[in-house]
């Protein structure tokens, strides 16, 4: 059995969710098994239903106010309880700040081999080999899982969904005693904005953008666009934009299906943040930048005046 | 109290890798260097360390390598590090570095573990989850800060869209990322003469297997060459109709 945990968002789950339970069906296919979802936090049956229409065909729902608040104990202790008793022989879980936290913790409890961000099904069954990116996207490693129980965890935006219509059966489960590790003092979160994970489209500007000031432009295109806004890390640094902008080798890694990159020279840091993009689009004055190299399609030119010339041309096509 | 920093010794990240017959990393001409998140986690343990009024004793580094990565070692110590230790394995996997790092953990007495949250080499996000389930105590993944004020940790962590300010048990693992602190703390000549000075003691490994085997390498396929255009018309003309991503 494969047991994915679908994490949600105020009760919602959202593309990524579909992807990894779409991934699940697909490996569920070769390894002839089924797929059970687990899902913690009050989320609604109908939304729970939505599972099984990418292959689930049970969820466990385990609903308890404790759990509003994540501790890593704890929900790591819950998914290997249930991966013990559903027999799990493979568990997914996404390559987020969540799945990162609980799957080495899932690791330890199962014995189980963890490989982190892979982006395709496992190249072989026997033996159970996988592919993902090591050096930061610079080169490709074959890992083969030797423990019985192997636990992977997904790149956002790299399987994709596939639909399966599945029935789907809910069980409620209540976990014994929860012990949480951890006390949230405070929550700060900007309400509305696109999570740069999600965004399909990411613009981005780098140094060549000379001033936060000239961030307008670049704001306006992505919500013309309904993408996400990015940065290179010397914009960052230079506190032009927010921490949580920067991609890159030490900021986020991503993989939106198009991301602009405005003033940006492409340093190899950079490229390792972007590199799975679907199509990367290069404006920049300097021909020789390496961000071309990495680009699908180029202009040589000043940002700031060609970002003016883009939205118009956006506008008029959205217009046609 | 005393704080222990877990340091892995990853190839410099402007690195072109090369493999060796698709097997192992070319390490001809490699520059290595403190993985970058957990030079970060070493400055900040440092610095809570010298704020703390003696109340955090010592900060001690531990890597799982061969003596070759003893330089990377003693540049921690150069950069303040009271003492460090090797555990004298070549690292295979993160389960399996993860069971050497515990038996430190075990004869130690550290309030707090930070691991940086990935290595730049593997990528595994791996080492810090693990330890803490095998010592059976706390973490915290995705850390970009900690304070200590009135004797406890106060502890920032990135959630989607914003951040969390949280207690935890100790002792527990931080794994940390960018924000912990702003930049590395560079070694100055008198830390590099008093690291010579400094203890690195050398134990032999518990040798656990590794749950994964690592059997080859492969380069990215080359792209496409970079289609050059003249205007921002043709650029979105080309985006809409042959990529069709807008």
């Amino acid at each position: 059995m494969i047991l994915i945990y679908t994490e949600n968002w105020d009760g919602k789950f959202k593309k990524l969710t579909y992807e990894l339970v779409s991934y699940g069906s697909e490996l569920a296919k070769q390894l002839n098994t089924n797929v059970v979802a687990l899902s913690i936090g009050m989320v609604e049956d109908a939304e729970l239903k939505t599972l099984g229409k990418y292959g689930a065909s049970k969820v466990i729902s385990i609903n308890n106010d404790k759990l509003n608040t994540f501790d890593t104990q704890t929900y790591s202790t819950i998914i290997s309880q249930i991966a013990e008793r559903e027999s799990a022989n493979t568990i997914i879980i996404a390559n987020n700040n969540i799945g990162k936290a609980i799957s080495p913790r899932l690791s330890a409890k199962l014995k189980a081999g963890l490989v982190s961000g892979v982006e395709n099904l496992p190249t072989s069954i026997a033996p159970f080999t996988v592919q993902k990116k090591v050096f930061t996207g610079k080169a490709y490693a074959n890992i083969v899982i030797k423990s019985d129980i192997k636990i992977l965890t997904l790149f956002q935006n790299s399987f994709g969904i596939i639909e399966a219509d599945k029935d789907i059966e809910i069980e409620n489960y209540n976990p014994a005693d929860i012990n949480l590790g951890t006390t949230v003092l405070e929550t700060h979160k900007a309400g509305g904005k696109l999570l740069l994970g999600d965004a399909e489209i990411v613009v981005s500007g780098g140094r060549g953008m000379k001033t936060a000031e000239n961030w307008k432009p670049i704001e306006e295109l992505a919500e013309l666009l309904g993408a996400g806004t990015a940065c290179s890390r010397p914009v960052s640094d230079e506190g032009w934009r927010p921490h949580d902008e920067h991609v890159g080798q030490t900021g986020k890694i991503i993989a939106p299906n198009l991301y602009f990159a405005f003033g940006i020279s492409g340093a190899i840091q950079h490229l390792g943040g972007v590199s799975s993009s679907k199509c990367i689009v290069a404006v920049n004055t300097d021909k020789d930048a390496p961000i071309f190299e990495a680009a699908n399609y180029g202009l040589i030119g000043d940002a700031r005046t060609i970002l003016p010339e883009m939205i118009a041309a956006i506008t008029k096509l959205k217009n046609s | 109290m005393n704080i222990l920093v877990c340091l892995s010794h990853v190839p410099d990240t402007t690195t072109k890798v090369k493999f060796v017959d698709g097997k192992e990393l070319n390490k001809t001409g490699v520059q290595w260097i403190i993985n970058p998140w957990d030079e970060l986690a070493l400055t900040r343990a440092l610095e809570l360390k010298e704020g703390s009024g003696r109340k955090i004793k010592k900060v001690t580094v531990v890597n799982v390598g061969p003596k070759t990565t003893e330089p990377t070692i003693r540049k921690a110590l150069a950069i303040g590090a009271d003492n460090a230790i090797r555990i004298n394995k070549e690292p295979l996997d993160a389960f399996s570095v993860a069971n050497e790092i515990l038996e430190v953990i075990n004869k130690g007495d550290y309030q707090l573990i930070f691991t940086g949250i990935e290595s730049s080499d593997y990528n595994s996000n791996s080492v810090g989850g693990i330890l803490a389930d095998l010592v059976g105590i706390n973490s915290v993944s995705a850390v970009s800060g900690v304070d200590f004020e009135n004797d406890s940790f106060k502890i920032k962590r990135e959630i989607d869209g914003g951040y969390e300010l949280v207690n935890v048990v100790l002792p527990a693992v931080l794994t940390v990322q960018k924000g912990i602190a702003i930049n590395p703390r560079i070694p100055a000549m008198r830390g590099i003469m008093m690291a010579k000075r400094k203890p690195l003691q050398v134990v032999e490994p518990c040798n656990v297997e590794p749950l994964l085997e690592y059997v080859g390498y492969e380069m990215p396929k080359a792209k496409a060459a970079c289609k050059y255009v003249e205007t921002a018309n043709e650029l979105i003309d080309l985006l809409h109709n042959e990529a069709k991503v807008i």
